[in-house]
């Protein structure tokens, strides 16, 4: 049977372009929102997770650029942009 | 090119929408800016794996012969999913290997780079590494974007940047997305061997197999698995409303897929496979009740950022869409070129060349679709009732097995009745 992978694993085979900067932030003072929690489940790339604090934080190395945690949280608690000209994920089979 | 801008038209986005409204532009000698911000045409391309021909076939005559398809879909499949069983339907029908044939899987990295190509060769520029930053605004009149701080004019802009249509934003044609109208896509492309992947899904030279799985693969929640055989890989993965992840019973993207994997049903098929990409995309479902404007002065919105894509169980469809919504996009601005107007009311050919055409029919009769498919028993209750109900008619215990009947009653109580011809109800309205 084949093995599962584990997200990590799983993203290291796509081919990322590093951005000089990050294309999706939480918006200050908004780390708590519970309508972040959305995102932790949703994200198909896991970039979302609690901190200690009872924080959400991402972490934009490895997101797909899909939109989903747009979608979910809404643009109050996100600041979301595509990745810079030529930056992101660059998909070989799609 | 004419007075007023650099180009006739800019097309934001090289997927299937841009390009095709690119190719059928510069083939009628339309001066085409194509702005594209991955590395290439196809690196921000998603798709499940299906493309359905058939409806556009006609429209780009020249394009199928050497188009860089994977497989024809001669066998489907859907697969009703229970915690632990599974009822699966095949479908063969002479008519799915018969030339030309409807639908095919398709890898978007290698069509779309493909597609790019032949746009050029029509006389389309295609800039890539592009992202457009915002819209070049004139009284009311759309007159090109920025791109990189650079103005590039043009007489009309044509928003084919994806679901998320940040453009299509900015031009003031659609309002705030609610997510319940959302689907998110998560697949991996799984490389097995030609001749094993023939031999498993029982393939014939380029046969290719589709399979759909409902139920406890999204945790009985609305949306489903599916299945694609490319050339010598599969396209294997799980679309699930976004509103329908973050209910009560909440459940984690990622880990619904490996438990998919997990699956023995699936397991079998994957085995000694090797993932080679993992990617994710979200899936405008919401259809007619949905969609924003599809023009305004200077500018029109195509393939998934009009929203165009549809789920109606065993059919999932959005490519053909993208590709004649660019077609007919072009179409309009052919002919508002001709009359040298690009106002809104001269692009609102747009739209009725849409209604015209199969797009906006099949929005129009499937209108009610994702309201009658967004209920639960669909995928929770039915699955595990059609499982128990195969269990107990294939079961023979030890001892004396118990009449058919009276067992199929069993399952089948005037709650149950009442339940299914709700469904039944439901699914008339589509």
């Amino acid at each position: 049977m084949s093995e599962v992978l584990g997200l990590k694993a799983k993203l290291g085979l796509d081919v990322f372009k590093e951005d000089k900067e990050f294309h999706i932030t939480i918006k200050a003072g908004n780390e708590k929102d519970n309508r972040l929690k959305k995102a932790i489940l949703i994200c198909p790339a896991g970039l979302y997770s609690e901190n200690e604090k009872g924080e959400v934080v991402i972490s934009v190395d490895g997101c797909l650029e899909c939109g989903t945690c747009l979608l979910a949280c809404g643009e109050e608690l996100l600041e979301w942009h595509y990745p810079s000209s030529g930056s992101g994920v660059q998909f070989r089979f799609g | 090119m004419s007075e007023e801008g650099q180009f006739d038209a800019i097309v934001v986005g090289a997927g299937l929408a841009g390009l095709a409204a690119a190719y059928t532009m510069a083939q009628e000698g339309l001066e085409v800016l194509v702005l594209e911000r991955g590395d290439y045409p196809g690196a921000k391309n998603v798709t499940g794996g299906r493309m359905y021909v058939s409806p556009i076939r006609d429209l780009f005559p020249d394009l199928w012969n050497k188009a860089p398809l994977e497989r024809y879909i001669a066998h489907e499949e859907v697969c009703i999913m229970g915690k632990e069983r599974s009822l699966t339907i095949r479908y063969d029908g002479s008519e799915l290997n018969e030339q030309p044939y409807q639908s095919y899987s398709i890898l978007r990295g290698k069509f779309d780079k493909w597609f790019a190509k032949q746009a050029e060769r029509k006389g389309a520029m295609i800039i890539s590494k592009s992202r457009v930053d915002d819209l070049i605004m004139e009284n009311g009149q759309i007159k090109g974007v920025i791109s990189g701080g650079e103005e590039l004019r043009a007489n009309v802009v044509i928003a084919c940047d994806g679901v998320l249509s940040f453009i299509a934003q900015k031009a003031g044609l659609r309002t705030r997305a609610q997510s319940k109208n959302f689907a998110v896509g998560f697949k991996e492309i799984i490389e097995i061997q030609r001749e094993v992947l023939e031999n498993r899904f029982n393939l014939e030279g380029d046969e290719g197999a589709a399979r759909l799985f409902m139920g406890d693969v999204t945790a009985g929640k609305f949306g489903g698995g599916f299945l694609y055989t490319n050339k010598d890989s599969l396209s294997l993965g799980i679309v699930v409303g976004i509103d329908a992840l973050t209910e009560e019973i909440p459940a984690n993207a990622p880990e619904l897929l490996d438990k998919f994997k997990q699956r023995p049903e699936i397991a079998i098929l994957i085995n000694g496979g090797q993932t080679v990409e993992y990617s994710a995309h979200v899936i405008p479902e919401g259809g007619l009740k949905a969609m924003g404007k599809l023009y305004g002065n200077g500018i029109l919105v195509a393939g998934d950022a009009a929203g165009f894509s549809m789920n109606i169980g065993v059919t999932v469809r959005g490519m053909e869409y993208a590709m004649a919504s660019g077609y007919y996009a072009a179409q309009a601005v052919i002919q508002a070129k001709a009359n040298n107007d690009f106002s809104s009311a001269a692009l609102s050919a747009y739209e009725a060349l849409l209604n015209n055409s199969f797009v906006l029919t099949d929005f129009r009769n499937f209108k009610e679709s994702l309201d009658v498919l967004e209920y639960p028993p669909i995928f929770n209750h039915i699955p595990e009732l059609a499982g128990n109900v195969m269990k107990d008619l294939y079961a023979v215990p030890a001892g004396p097995k118990d009449r058919i009947f009276p067992t199929i009653k069993k399952y089948m109580t005037m709650g149950e009745i009442w339940g299914l011809v709700q469904i039944g109800r439901r699914l008339m309205k589509i």
